[in-house]
């Protein structure tokens, strides 16, 4: 009785003493945060002078060559998100249910994408796919120089931007199905005579919604804000665009640079909406 | 009975390429896209351009001035970012989980953090530049209130102290993600116990606490570090290139107009490789070492 008010008293006396330091801590932290974001909003807003205006985002999404690119990483992104979904998600489920064993194998990978830098990665897909591929040890060319074509080049794109998601993708998705157990739903789908595929698309995949939408949010704020593979293989996305924006104007690429903040916001608010839990982060730097 | 014993094997053959279908997409696309590529860039480390066996391109990498102040530089920018962002992240996640903030301040945090860590690239770079660039907010705002100009004092946006600051915000915000749920995770028990024995508060944390969580603050620091290593879309969108890092010197050996030796580039590649492998590693190991106690 007497020690635990004793234990009581000390402990609020502690948390007194220590909270000051947590609030200063949290208040250089918040001003870590705000300030540049701060600054780019109230530069973007000083187009026209000495008046507050949204000049520099009229302009700025006005500006065709803005529309193009960012419809196109968009669309990059759009693919990009299917294409992780479609390789992800069958790997996932069958480690899970049929084959533990390759657990190891697939999580090696995926940690080698996080090893192999963007930088790295994309040179690599430059030296493989801009020559023709061929027979080892022969010449017998198997494809032509796979980048030499626009469509070549996009796929190319979308799947290193994939490499670039995999890690978030893959942890979205596996601790999607260590939650929902996709073991006794799959059993349950077998017993009603369910096929795999039907299994996969209708009984999984609704079930893991939650997940993909966060894996997804993840991959589109990663794929829009791309530059490394972009540039290496020269398409013409939303970022280096931005770049290339901000060599001849001062004001439209802090109001696209704000505005891209709110998007990443918006998909992260979504995430935590969705998943309820801790923040995740892309490395796509 | 050998009937017996000559059936299931062959069934095994089939059923053996039946039990790794699922995962035979994933292991293509990771060959064609992810290992091929960067094995590639290594055998290819080991031929000069005439397409000779040599070792010189590896050779180089240590005796080229430009290329050792190259990984000198980004080591350098890499290791006081990790420190730096690793310590303030600490401090932060402290405060929000066992500091005594408000419940709140908390999930206000993790969402900020979690955005902030994905703000990386051109819109960073640019953000930076209107707070501290040559008429950002900030420089205006020292030089106007305090009569500080900032460029005087040898500040420069453009250069290790400016591209520090700049990826420090998105380094700080991943230790934040990483440590919050460490801390969590420390037993109120341990406290109490402590306290029971008449244990100070530092000497709770000093003996107690920072151990158990010094595996999880170190690995943390290798994942910053590997986190700037590998970095190139910050440095190059705010620098346009100037600021000699790894990243920007390979593709300028590769890719690059005057700086043309790509085998150089391809030898460079090799050894951002191996030290990624080892903070990725680093990172591992240690973070699998701290769950012992925290789980």
């Amino acid at each position: 009785m007497n020690l635990s008010r004793y234990h009581i008293t000390r402990r609020t006396g502690d948390r007194r003493g220590f909270s000051f330091w947590s609030w200063i801590w949290f208040f250089l932290g918040a001003l870590y945060f705000i300030l540049p974001l701060y600054a780019t909003l109230d530069f973007s807003l000083r187009m026209e002078r000495d008046k507050i205006s949204l000049l520099a985002y009229q302009k700025a999404f006005a500006a065709p060559e803005f529309l193009k690119t960012f419809i196109y990483s968009n669309v990059l992104a759009v693919i990009t998100i299917f294409v992780s979904i479609l390789v992800i998600v069958p790997a996932a489920y069958w480690i899970r249910l049929r084959l533990p064993e390759a657990r190891r194998v697939i999580e090696y990978i995926t940690i080698l994408s996080i090893v192999i830098p963007a930088i790295v990665l994309a040179h690599g897909l430059n030296t493989v796919y801009g020559a023709p591929i061929k027979i080892p040890f022969t010449d017998v060319a198997l494809t032509g120089a796979i980048l030499n074509t626009r469509f070549g080049t996009n796929f190319v794109v979308v799947m290193g931007y994939t490499v670039l998601a995999l890690p978030l993708m893959y942890r979205s998705i596996d601790t999607g199905m260590r939650t929902v157990d996709v073991l006794t739903l799959t059993e349950a789908a077998q017993s009603l005579g369910a096929n795999w595929f039907t299994i996969i698309t209708r009984v999984i995949l609704p079930n893991l919604r939650g997940s993909l939408l966060s894996g997804a949010l993840l991959t589109f704020a990663i794929v829009v804000g791309e530059v490394t593979i972009s540039t290496v293989l020269y398409v013409q996305t939303f970022s280096p665009y931005l770049w290339l924006l901000g060599q001849h104007r001062a004001y439209e690429p802090a109001a696209l640079s704000f505005a891209s903040f709110l998007m990443i916001w918006a998909s992260m608010g979504i995430i935590q909406l969705v998943t309820g839990g801790q923040g995740q982060t892309s490395s796509a730097r | 009975m050998a009937n017996v014993s000559s059936h299931p094997q062959r069934i095994s053959v089939a059923a053996y390429f039946h039990k790794w279908a699922g995962v035979v997409p994933f292991l293509l696309f990771a060959f064609f896209f992810l290992i091929w590529p960067s094995a590639k860039l290594m055998v290819d480390a080991f031929f000069d351009q005439t397409g000779h066996f040599t070792f010189s391109n590896l050779a180089e990498l240590f005796e080229n001035p430009t290329v050792v102040r190259a990984y000198k530089l980004s080591i350098q920018v890499s290791a006081v970012t990790a420190l730096g962002g690793g310590i303030f992240g600490f401090l932060l996640a402290y405060s929000v989980t066992v500091g005594g903030l408000p419940r709140f301040l908390r999930s206000g945090l993790i969402t900020f953090s979690a955005v902030a860590s994905n703000f990386a690239g051109v819109p960073l770079a640019f953000a930076f530049v209107a707070t501290l660039g040559r008429t950002g907010f900030i420089t205006a705002v020292l030089k106007n209130l305090l009569g500080i100009n900032i460029y005087d004092a040898g500040f420069n946006l453009y250069s290790f102290m400016g591209l520090s600051l700049a990826y420090m915000y998105f380094q700080f915000p991943l230790m934040v993600l990483i440590m919050a749920p460490a801390l969590d995770a420390l037993k109120r028990e341990w406290r109490e116990a402590a306290e029971i024995l008449g244990a100070t508060t530092l000497q709770y944390w000093w003996n107690i606490a920072l151990p158990v969580l010094l595996p999880s603050i170190l690995g943390t620091m290798f994942l910053l570090f590997a986190n700037a290593f590998g970095a190139y879309a910050t440095a190059y969108a705010l620098t346009g290139g100037s600021l000699p890092l790894i990243t920007i010197q390979l593709r300028a050996q590769i890719q690059g107009d005057v700086l043309h030796n790509p085998s150089l580039g391809y030898a460079m590649s090799m050894g951002m490789i191996i030290i990624m492998a080892i903070s990725t590693l680093g990172y591992i190991w240690l973070q699998s070492r701290s769950e012992r106690w925290l789980k």
